[in-house]
């Protein structure tokens, strides 16, 4: 069994049913992309993974290290170790970025508090990494923040929680050159035995820093062709058409 | 000390809400002219400060109470309410009520000089009396007055002569005339020219008698070159009778002065229903008499039924500014109408408004203010931002901004924005582990961050710490 689930997984907004039997496994260690045309549904796929309370799931399941964690709460599911990268970061005015990722730490400290020092240690180290500027750390919590500046805030927030499972929507778009150097070297930096990762984009570019080991296109909903590595290269080339003709071929 | 229910949800919400069961005087209900002259006999005052309140007093008589405000609340029957309560005095020489310490001491005030907080001076009042005030002598030495108004009477008539009632005269409206007349304790700060005051000035009122009004009376003085930071807070029982508190609070700043006045207002709200809580029509005023001189008012408000109250800044004096910092906090069935005067006389005055409004459940919260700018002031600017937070859809937010500008030099600046906490943020906050009310809090809290980086460290701390309680079970 893998330690990411999702099997069959139908959800929907009100009477719009956005996915439509998704079925994907991922283990920690890996790294799988995952890409698929606008609008077909791998934001909303992020979203009911961490629990979003206005998307149903109407059938099949998401288990997380063995167990379904449909009935959790969004907090719930962070804490045992699932994490999401936005691809729309939202900003919470006058809240600085060192009190919020005390407090999100705080919720992981077994004790309910972790220590200060060695808190304030590891955010600034975090910072440095990615080359974000320590005066940072008092700014409210992406309020202001150019569209590159709130993807970096996304990985340090990575950085600091540890997760066992992260979901990129998107951390690459908007991001330039530099920026997506930056970002990769995070990520890297993390990818272990212990944490899984899926990667979600449009653009071949990122998984030449993040190699992927498997790739899945999602098309209206459903995860419509897997491959290996080369398949982005392949996709690259021939497009979405392309994948659709084998689609309808197989189906 | 009698308990009320220590695990009642009441209790939980607001731990304020016992009473202390001591001998206390209390004068028969009503008000008359006898009454005023009880009050300042019990004062032992002078001729003239009786005769002070007899003129406001009949001024009164012919005054209606203001039905202006957003507020809707029954009759007050002023023939129903004592005017003096006040604890059994102990004999000369004596330590103060045991039961009056162990109440100061549940509600955090160290009341004995020895465990007083440093860095902060405390006056006490207690329904009608001052029952303490720590740190005088060291004061003394750097020429500071701090006590009660009562004793100033007594002791330095001709300051209180000097300056009481010049900033909020008696006639200035119906709750101001009443408290003239049967105003019955509250702080005086004098602070000399050239004097920074080394720590924070600070007044308790606890409200602890039943049927009982609480008429505050404070009045604060710096004089040239000097400063002061003063901070009151409250606390009542809960009951279910309204009780009403009508203060006036005046300052004086002259030249170069500066005078920086913070309320943490706690009072009982009254319950889910709406039945009890205070009454706080409330009168403060500032005057920036002198050039370059500054008053600035912090509120937090999160108690009180009923709130009406407007802390305000008269600039007269050149290059002399005002500043007004709120956040107001209504729940359950809270009703507030709050904000603030600035008025502009002299030339070269500046003004900031910076106001929050958070209202839950059923309340209502509303801002009032008024910027004036008289004919003379030119260059006068003013930046106000008011925003409102809904929590909830059955609560409502209102903002009333009046700008009244007789100078074409004045540069008025004015934003409003409403807004509710998203669902979007509480889901981005929540996916990173934070809970659900802690998320929240932590969106409330930055809301507020602009007020509450004004307040003294400590009380910021606590600050938040009471509209957290507050907004439990608002929430979700
Ligand atoms: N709140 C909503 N109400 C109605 N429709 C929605 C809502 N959220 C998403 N949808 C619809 O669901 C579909 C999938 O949206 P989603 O954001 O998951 O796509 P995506 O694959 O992430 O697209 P992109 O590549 O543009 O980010 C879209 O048609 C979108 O309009
Ligand atoms: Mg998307």
């Amino acid at each position: 069994m893998a330690d990411l689930e999702i099997k069959n997984l139908h959800a929907q907004i009100g009477d719009v049913k956005i996915l439509k039997g998704v079925n994907l496994e991922i283990n920690k260690g890996e790294v799988h992309a995952l890409m698929g045309p606008n609008g077909s549904g791998k934001s909303t796929l992020s979203s009911v993974i961490m629990g979003h309370p206005d998307y149903e799931v109407t059938e099949g399941d998401i288990l997380f290290m063995g167990e379904s964690i449909l009935e959790m709460d969004p907090e719930e599911r962070a804490k045992a170790g699932v994490f999401l990268c936005f691809q729309y970061p939202v900003a919470v005015p006058g809240v600085s970025i060192s009190s919020f990722l005390k407090k999100a730490v705080d919720a992981r400290h077994p004790e309910g508090k972790a220590p200060s020092g060695p808190f304030l240690k590891e955010m600034r180290e975090n910072m440095a990494f990615l080359e974000m500027d320590a005066s940072f750390a008092n700014r409210g919590l992406n309020e202001g923040f150019s569209g590159g500046e709130k993807k970096r805030m996304e990985i340090l927030q990575m950085m600091m929680f540890k997760p066992g499972m992260v979901i990129m929507d998107e951390t690459d778009s908007g991001l330039d050159i530099d920026a997506l150097r930056i970002v990769s070297k995070g990520v890297n930096k993390m990818k272990n035995d212990d944490m899984g990762l899926l990667v979600i984009t449009h653009y071949e570019r990122i998984l030449t820093y993040i190699k992927p080991d498997h790739l899945h296109i999602l098309m209206e909903g459903r995860v419509v062709m897997s491959g290996g590595p080369d398949l982005v290269k392949e996709l690259e080339e021939k497009g979405y058409d392309w994948v659709r003709e084998q689609a309808a071929a197989t189906a | 000390m009698p308990e009320f229910d220590t695990d009642s949800k009441l209790a939980q919400e607001y731990k304020y809400g016992f009473y202390t069961d001591i001998e206390q005087e209390t004068i028969p209900k009503g008000l008359s002219e006898d009454v005023v002259r009880i009050i300042s006999a019990k004062k032992e005052e002078p001729e003239w400060m009786l005769e002070w309140r007899l003129k406001a007093y009949r001024r009164w008589l012919k005054m209606s109470e203001p039905r202006w405000a957003y507020l809707d609340y029954p009759k007050i029957d002023y023939q129903d309410i004592h005017y003096f309560s006040a604890p059994k005095k102990q004999e000369e020489g004596q330590e103060m009520d045991p039961e009056l310490l162990k109440t100061f001491e549940r509600l955090g005030i160290p009341m004995n000089e020895r465990e007083a907080l440093s860095g902060v001076a405390m006056d006490v009042v207690f329904d009608s009396v001052s029952v303490g005030t720590t740190h005088t002598e060291l004061l003394e030495k750097e020429g500071i007055i701090f006590c009660s108004i009562s004793e100033a009477i007594q002791k330095h008539p001709d300051l209180v002569k000097q300056y009481l009632g010049t900033v909020v005269p008696p006639s200035d409206n119906f709750f101001a005339a009443l408290n003239s007349a049967v105003f019955t304790d509250g702080s005086f700060c004098f602070i000399p020219k050239g004097v920074r005051c080394p720590m924070e000035l600070s007044t308790y009122f606890r409200i602890n008698a039943a049927d009982t009004g609480q008429f505050e009376r404070t009045l604060i003085v710096c004089e040239d070159d000097a400063y002061c930071s003063y901070l009151e807070g409250c606390t009542a029982p809960a009951r279910d009778n309204n009780q009403l508190h009508a203060a006036v609070v005046e300052i004086v700043a002259l030249n170069n002065a500066e005078v920086k006045y913070s309320t943490v207002q706690n009072w009982y709200a009254g319950d889910e229903n709406g039945k009890g809580g205070i009454y706080n029509f409330v009168t403060k005023r500032g005057h920036c008499r002198g050039h370059h001189s500054k008053i600035s008012w912090t509120q937090v408000e999160v108690g009180a039924a009923i709130t009406w109250k407007y802390p305000s800044v008269v600039m007269e004096g050149d290059y002399s500014s005002g500043e007004f910092y709120s956040v107001a906090l209504t729940n359950k069935k809270m009703q507030a109408d709050t904000g603030t005067k600035m008025i502009h006389v002299g030339k070269n005055t500046s003004s900031t408004i910076v106001s929050k409004g958070i209202s839950a459940d059923q309340s209502s919260n509303n801002y009032r203010g008024l910027v004036q700018v008289n004919p003379g002031a030119d260059n006068a600017r003013n930046h106000s931002a008011c925003d409102s937070l809904l929590i909830g859809r059955e609560c409502s937010a209102n903002t009333f901004p009046y700008i009244e500008s007789e100078n074409a030099s004045a540069v008025l600046a004015h934003e409003a924005t409403t807004s509710s906490i998203s669902e979007e943020q509480l889901f981005y906050l929540r996916s990173r582990g934070i809970a659900e009310e802690d998320a929240a809090s932590l969106v409330v809290r930055g809301f507020c961050k602009d007020v509450f980086k004004q307040l003294p460290l400590e009380f910021s701390v606590e600050a938040i710490k009471l509209l957290e309680i507050k907004l439990e079970g608002s929430i979700g």
